[in-house]
């Protein structure tokens, strides 16, 4: 591991002030130092940001909550309201990782993990998003594309994004509020919004990003910048789920996950449907095909699965991850049955 | 700024061994910080270089060998100890993003009166056969026993159900044992878990928190806690 220094500072304007090219943020550690460590990323400068970030979660007179980016994932989990309004969110925080891993991941590093690509986490392999420009092993012919992308990925990377958390999120409207270094003018911002404060507020999943031609960025962050809070709405009328489908029953990463609202008003018309993916895409991936389909009919099972084909239909698995696809929609589907009254 | 105040002047930061491949040049003050943090009780001060895990302060820096490495990627939980009364991975913490902390190990679990009711536990189910792991499991069980609220696996969001088998499988998932004693280490925990502990209450014997790493009647006794 290159040498580094360390600074733990108060504030998330001390933070954010300290930032240079070539430091990063830690929170938990559990993604960044096992990186650090694999040699995947080789920070000289590491801000701890444990102490520069809310780790409380607070009720908003709206009825929505303000998640500070500190706030562990079992924290979150385990906080009442989250139980009670949001439970697609508490299931996939509770899917994810173990007890341990949950016990010191944070809500921001949770959102700004890294992928599991194998490819990526191995240094001695190409990959252009850790290595831009050097190829993508994933994309060869034989490679082990089991855990890869099957939408949005472009020929220079298929890495998925691996957050539990960060599809419920998406599928809940979550903002996400981060700090800016100072002198940043905001210019050419995507999904921004930009205060006097220094802050800005993207919309899940505009925090994430397709890979394109520039893998390398996962999010759409500039540098520097720090998540320092998640905004969620008030709670959504109707009813959720998490369901995450992995290689074996816990602490394990999702091959597919789905988090998914479903809300019938009293016409016996779906006036609500939220759907997202996790584990087909570099994002967490808003199903807002599948969810137009879906809108404003009597609901069904046919008529979830014809949302779940129409949102599958442009998929483009690799060599030997077709059964994403599959999956995926029977998930959809079957995720949405489970939610009719 | 915190975390830089005790750093080591420059000649005694160069007489820290450089990792190979990186010039001695930059083994500066820079790169090394002074971690204080109380371990099983008592307080710590080492000088540590930046990049050392928790689970090298304990193991290579205090000789606490109890915790052990597995795959040091955070993912069998052999190095599983209590950070503040939570447990975490060692080998993912920075000992640096440690100062301030009250971390627990195995070696701390025991006290005057002998073994932790969990290690009696473990012992009466016969729930080790190598041991490597059971370190790690201890000190996740122990901190599992304190969690609150559902897990993956409870049908009720709202519950705060009780610890069946199922549910300690779950719990336990961040622990792997090569031996396959799982069988016996879900017994010795859900024994522990039902036992009601010595004052009646389960979590009486292992409840310890941020400021009491033992019970006040162990504590009473003259645990090693006592000195901190």
């Amino acid at each position: 591991m290159r040498p580094f220094s360390y600074a733990r500072p108060g504030s998330t304007a001390d933070a954010v002030s300290q930032f240079r090219d070539g430091a990063a943020y830690l929170a938990g550690g559990t993604n960044l130092v096992d990186l650090m460590r694999l040699g995947v990323t080789a920070p000289d400068h590491v801000i701890d940001v444990t102490r520069a970030v809310s780790s409380q979660v607070d009720e908003r007179e709206s009825g929505g909550l303000t998640i500070g980016a500190g706030v562990r994932n079992s924290d979150l989990a385990s906080h009442p309201l989250v139980r009670e309004r949001y439970p697609m969110l508490a299931r996939a925080l509770l899917s994810g990782a173990s007890g341990q891993v949950r016990n010191a991941a944070t809500v921001g590093g949770n959102l700004l993990q890294r992928t599991r690509c194998p490819y990526f986490q191995d240094v001695t392999m190409p990959c252009n998003k850790r290595s831009p420009g050097s190829g993508c092993q994933a994309t060869a012919p034989g490679a082990d594309t089991a855990h890869l992308a099957v939408l949005g990925h472009s020929t220079c990377c298929a890495a998925t994004h691996p957050s539990d958390m960060a599809v419920a999120l998406t599928a809940l409207n979550a903002r996400v509020r981060v700090a800016s270094p100072a002198g940043d003018d905001h210019a050419g911002a995507h999904v921004s919004t930009a205060n006097p404060d220094g802050t800005r507020v993207i919309e899940m999943p505009g925090l994430h990003r397709l890979p394109g031609g520039i893998p390398e960025r996962d999010t759409t962050l500039r540098p520097g910048e720090l998540v320092t809070e998640v905004e969620l709405p008030p709670p959504p009328g109707g009813r959720q789920a998490y369901r995450k489908v992995r290689e074996r029953a816990s602490f394990a990463f999702a091959l597919v996950s789905v988090a998914a609202l479903l809300d019938v008003g009293p016409g016996g018309r779906v006036r609500d449907c939220r759907i997202a993916l996790g584990g087909v895409a570099h994002m967490p991936w808003r199903a807002h095909t599948a969810e137009r389909v879906v809108l404003g009919a009597p609901p069904s099972a046919a008529a979830f699965a014809a949302a779940a084909e129409a949102e599958l239909r442009y998929a483009r698995p690799l060599p030997g991850n077709e059964y994403k696809v599959t999956l995926a929609r029977n998930l959809i589907t079957d995720v949405l049955g489970e939610l009719l009254p | 700024m915190p975390g830089c105040g005790g750093r080591l002047n420059q000649a005694a930061g160069r007489s820290n061994r450089p990792c190979p491949g990186y010039p001695v040049a930059v083994m500066d003050n820079a790169h090394v910080t002074l971690v204080s943090l109380t371990v099983n009780g008592e307080p710590r001060t080492v000088m540590a270089d930046n990049r050392l895990s928790l689970l090298d302060l304990l193991r290579e820096r205090l000789g606490l060998t109890g915790t052990k490495k597995g795959c040091d990627h955070g993912q069998c939980g052999a190095c599983t100890v209590l950070a503040d009364g939570r447990r975490v991975n060692a080998c993912l913490a920075l000992a640096v993003a440690c100062d301030g902390a009250s971390i627990q190990t195995v070696e701390g679990l025991a006290g005057p009166g002998g073994l932790h009711p969990l290690q009696q536990a473990f012992l009466r189910h016969d729930a080790f056969q190598c041991g490597y792991c059971t370190p790690g499991q201890l000190c996740s069980a122990i901190g599992m026993l304190t969690e609150t609220g559902p897990s993956a696996v409870t049908a009720d969001l709202a519950a705060d159900p009780p610890l069946t088998p199922g549910e300690i499988r779950e719990r336990m998932s961040g622990n792997l044992c090569r031996c396959g004693a799982y069988v016996n280490i879900v017994a010795a925990i859900s024994s522990e878990a039902s036992s009601g502990g010595e004052a009646g209450d389960p979590l009486a014997a292992i409840s310890f928190g941020d400021t009491a790493p033992y019970p006040p009647a162990r504590r009473a006794a003259g645990s090693r806690a006592g000195a901190s």
